[in-house]
């Protein structure tokens, strides 16, 4: 049974499982690819939330489409309308919070949340209006807000997917706009981009990405295709492009993950578990990344105290200050001291460190233009940072005349 | 009940600041890094008492985060730090504060008087209301800085100066021991200029001390005592007379040759 | 038509009851998100508390409300932690901070409820955000003179009951730590330098948000929670330059967003012609939008129109424009 299982789950990876299931899990993938490119961007825009807003502003637009299918005498539900008319009310949506953070006093974050529920709740009444009309067809509308892999027909889960690539596409076409964008929006103004409409580029894409996901993980969760990715990105680099493709590939891996166990496993809801895998990357890379990741920074800031910590204690005793505490059984430990005196590994240690803190000194002293140049000064032995001619220098200058 | 936070076994009143005690603020080695870069290094300092200190160094030569890690506002990698003798979590109500004005949301709906009372918090404690006699010493504080009248404005509606004068009554009515003011001279008008210094010098009367990071090496020796040069680490210390000197304030400022004060007035005038 | 008064008490005055608390109790203490920018708190604590009420519901085994609270009431602890830990230890906006964990635990909450379905357990994660105010019947009156009478007080459903405690819980801790909220609020470091730990209050606040959003979901679900924590102070905001008078006014609004929108879903159809009512949460939700809009157009200072006539007054006297007119 596990090894069926096994079996089954590797045809699925392997978009061997049949053709619809791995046009879906294709498309999927596709959808994180894109949501992780376009994120990627909307992050360092500091506009991470606004996507949340967009994504629940769509519910009213769906619900008008829908009721306006029914007035023209459509027999089924229009997905092309109802994605239409998601397209027009996220706009509206995203242009209130734009129009509230602008012409009144009120933050961005009190604009998001004030459309957002309000555009929602607008959405609900219009939800249970449908519903006291009894039409038909309109059971599928729920499937927007928690999303519905299963429910996804070939033929869009195709055009979901190819949009999706489109998407990512127009970001790696404008990634050097972007980029000025993203990382100083006054000075791409005075450079003469044109940052209105680049901005506006940039949330036409947000929009893209939130109604294309609508369906597969609804509008609740589709922020977190947004979101997720690039910010578990964040953590592995510091370099723009590293960052957009580390944010494409988490996207991705999480579409079709997420899709594959979803396909497998009864009960599970492909939106939820795309987000949740999304968010086992995150909690990895939050924890584990070299570059940003939590143990890796405790561990930086850990032995950046003790180094401080066991100069200071070393110098103290060298010039004859006792030292107490932890730091003295740190230096116990590493058999600098015994019975409060010095070993003869503690005197070549201390030396070392006094000599490190004046030769720091003087180099401070003279050369505080050079500090930018040199990361780690004053912490990492002088030796390591500075070449062997300058360190000379610098013992002549601070030798005791 | 006062706002003892963290501090369950300080049951006793704070000391109060004596000439002969410990002195009102004492650094040593005091780093603190950004990732692994270090903004103050191995800081050691010993602030005379009473008297107008001026912290004195470039931009981003770490004066503001001194005066942070000073109160405890920014973690640092080491060193400690002492507030007449005791670390500064027990002296809390020994201590008045400043803040650079861009770090409040001056939007905010409270009047200039409310603002003001906010610095008698400490001492009204968990629970109890601002009673009359809080808002009376806050009106006080505001006289004393020229802003009575605006008590009742709110303070977005306030010019940058009378901001800065608002903090600096807030400041007033903590009726502390020891201050510590992040420019309070940065980008106001002439009657503020008069206004700010004034309350200085009614502090050091009071035999208080006043740590100012002070930008405009103009009017250091002016309107100061001693003076820290920052650059990272402590360059030189002591009174004005002794530090403010031209091979000190090139060793300050990067090793740049310092203009002489008229020299850099008429540059200020040119530009 | 009218409808008689036998089913307006025992139907829809539970309902407008349970609305009004939810909403008040919920503009209070939005007031304290708002001007803390912490305004998508609300929104994150409200979708994160889902797999704490379904984990609460898997270890009960029951319906029972106390279970699904403490669970509620957990997760949404967790999240705060959360989120605070990602934005501070992680670098990042908080933002993303918040839409990163409350998404992951949403997702969690759906796929509880979804693999707790397995074993015919009915919970849709469909009354979280909805809320199922049309469900709150208050069975005792008979007519107004009934009224009089306390076993018919006693006999109020647990939500109104609920809810008035958790606005009472509310009214009594934003009086008793009025001021430090207002310091912490305003300048969390001087409030650190005089030894009011800004930090707490920060998680304090979390955690009253979302015992409020807790006690209201219930009735009028998420969504209407998010809006009622937003919109009545955002409005209040842009009527008043006082703190106490921005919070009062916000709790008014809220009331009046709740009366104005169950009035309309309730009682606007049947106006119109129809037999059916609207979604009520929903309908709220809309009003509270309203209210802002009319604050953000025509408040006396702030509104957009108002602020125009004052500027050209300036204009007209003194050739001068106000700073605070220029803002943009």
């Amino acid at each position: 049974m596990i090894d069926s299982m096994f079996d089954e789950a590797l045809r699925i990876l392997t978009f061997r499982s049949g053709f619809n299931s791995a046009v879906v899990v294709a498309g999927t993938a596709a959808l994180g690819l894109a949501g992780g490119t376009v994120g990627t961007f909307l992050l360092l825009r500091r506009r991470a939330l606004v996507s949340d807003a967009l994504s629940h502003a769509t519910l009213p637009g769906i619900a008008v489409a829908f009721l306006v299918g029914a007035a023209l005498g459509l027999p089924e539900r229009s997905l092309p309308l109802l994605l239409a008319g998601a397209v027009a009310s996220g706009v509206v949506g995203l242009l209130t919070v734009q129009a509230l953070t602008r012409f009144t006093r009120l933050t961005e974050d009190s604009a998001i949340g004030a459309v957002l529920s309000v555009f929602f709740g607008l959405g609900v009444v219009l939800l249970s209006v449908i519903q006291n009309l009894e039409l038909g067809g309109q059971a599928g509308l729920k499937t927007f807000i928690l999303g519905q892999t299963a429910a996804m027909a070939q033929g869009e889960a195709i055009a979901i997917g190819l949009l999706a690539a489109g998407a990512a596409l127009a970001v790696a076409l404008l990634f050097k706009e972007l980029r000025v964008l993203a990382f100083d929006p006054g000075f791409a103004a005075v450079q003469g981009w044109p940052v209105g409409a680049l901005d506006l580029v940039l949330m036409g894409l947000a929009t893209l990405v939130t109604v294309i996901g609508l369906q597969t993980v609804g509008l609740i969760l589709v922020v977190a295709l947004l979101i997720i990715p690039p910010a578990a990105a964040r953590f592995w680099t510091d370099r723009l492009p590293a960052l957009t493709v580390a944010a494409a590939v988490i996207g991705a891996l999480s579409g079709w993950l997420g899709a594959t166990l979803s396909a497998l496993l009864p009960k599970l809801p492909a939106g939820a578990v795309i987000v949740l895998v999304a968010g086992g990357f995150f909690l990895l890379s939050f924890l584990f990344a070299p570059a940003r990741g939590l143990v890796a920074a405790a561990l930086r800031q850990g032995r950046l105290r003790l180094t401080f910590a066991e100069r200071r204690a070393l110098t103290d005793l060298l010039d004859g200050r006792p030292v107490e505490g932890s730091v003295a059984l740190w230096l116990r430990l590493r058999g600098y001291i015994r019975d409060g005196a010095l070993t003869p590994a503690g005197q070549t240690a201390a030396q070392a460190a006094a000599r490190d803190r004046r030769l720091w000194e003087r180099f401070l002293a003279d050369y505080p233009a050079l500090l930018p140049a040199h990361a780690n000064w004053g912490v990492d032995p002088i030796d390591s940072v500075l070449p062997g001619d300058m360190v000379r220098l610098l013992e002549e200058r601070s030798a005791p005349s | 009940m006062q706002y003892l936070w963290r501090t369950p076994g300080s049951r006793t009143a704070p000391e109060e600041a004596s000439p002969i005690g410990p002195p009102p603020l004492e650094i040593r080695g005091l780093t603190v890094a950004y990732h692994r870069r270090p903004v103050l290094w191995n800081v050691d300092y010993a602030a005379p008492p009473g008297g107008l200190i001026a912290v004195v160094g470039p931009n981003g030569a770490g004066k503001s985060t001194l005066i942070k890690a000073c109160l405890g506002l920014v973690p640092s990698v080491s060193g400690t730090v002492e507030v007449f003798g005791r670390p500064i979590a027990r002296q809390r109500r020994l201590i008045g504060y400043v803040p650079q004005r861009e770090s409040v949301d001056w939007d905010f709906p409270v009047s200039a008087l409310d603002v003001v009372a906010m610095g008698r918090y400490g001492k009204i404690g968990w629970f109890r209301p601002v009673t009359r006699a809080h808002k009376e010493a806050a009106l006080h504080a505001l006289e004393r800085v020229g802003m009575a009248d605006f008590a009742k404005r709110q303070i977005g509606q306030l010019s940058g100066g009378q901001q800065q004068r608002v903090f600096l009554a807030r400041a007033l009515a903590q009726e502390a021991q020891l201050y510590f003011m992040d420019e309070p001279f940065a980008g106001v008008d002439a009657a503020t200029e008069r206004a700010v210094l004034q309350v200085l010098r009614d502090l050091d009367a009071a035999g208080r001390t006043v740590i100012c990071v002070h930008h405009d090496l103009q009017t250091v020796s002016d309107y100061f005592d001693h003076a820290l040069l920052l650059n990272t680490r402590v360059v030189a210390q002591g009174p004005v007379a002794r530090v403010m000197t031209p091979d000190l304030l090139s060793r300050t400022y990067g090793g740049r040759p310092m203009p002489a004060p008229a020299a850099a007035a008429e540059e200020a005038e040119a530009s | 038509m009218m409808p008689d008064v036998q089913e307006f008490l025992q139907i829809d005055a539970p309902a407008l009851l349970a609305a009004v608390l939810a909403c008040a109790a919920c503009a209070l203490v939005g007031n304290f998100l708002v001007l803390r920018r912490q305004g998508m708190m609300g929104d994150a604590v409200s979708h994160a508390i889902l797999p704490g009420i379904v984990g609460g519901f898997l270890v009960a085994g029951t319906r029972e409300t106390l279970p699904m609270m403490l669970g509620a009431l957990a997760a949404a602890a967790l999240a705060g932690l959360l989120i605070e830990a990602v934005r501070r230890l992680g670098r990042l906006e908080s933002g993303a901070a918040m839409g990163v964990v409350f998404t992951v635990m949403f997702a969690a909450g759906v796929v509880m409820i979804e693999q707790a379905s397995a074993g015919g357990v009915d919970l849709d994660a469909d009354c979280v955000l909805y809320g199922q105010l049309e469900t709150i019947l208050w069975l005792a009156p008979k007519g107004w003179a009934s009224l009089a009478d306390p076993a018919v007080w006693a006999a109020l459903p647990r939500e109104v009951l609920t809810l008035a405690a958790v606005f009472a819980l509310c009214v009594a801790l934003v009086g008793l730590f009025y001021k430090e909220l207002k310091i912490t609020t305003f300048d969390p470091a001087l409030a650190s330098t005089l030894g009011i730990p800004a930090g707490l209050f920060h998680y304090g606040v979390v955690l009253l948000v979302a015992a409020t959003a807790i006690a209201a979901f219930e009735a009028v679900g998420s969504i209407l929670v998010i809006a009622m924590l937003i919109a009545p102070p955002a409005a209040a905001r842009l009527l008043t330059d006082r703190l106490a008078a921005q919070i009062l006014l916000s709790v008014a609004l809220g009331v009046l967003a709740a009366l104005a929108g169950y009035g309309a879903a309730a009682f606007g159809p049947m106006l119109l012609g129809a037999s059916h009512s609207l979604n009520a949460a929903g309908m709220i939700a809309v009003a509270s939008g309203l209210i802002l809009a009319l604050a953000v157009l025509f408040g006396p200072r702030h509104g957009l129109l108002g602020r125009r006539r004052a500027v050209g007054r300036l204009r007209d006297t003194s050739g001068f424009i106000a700073p605070e007119a220029q803002k943009p």
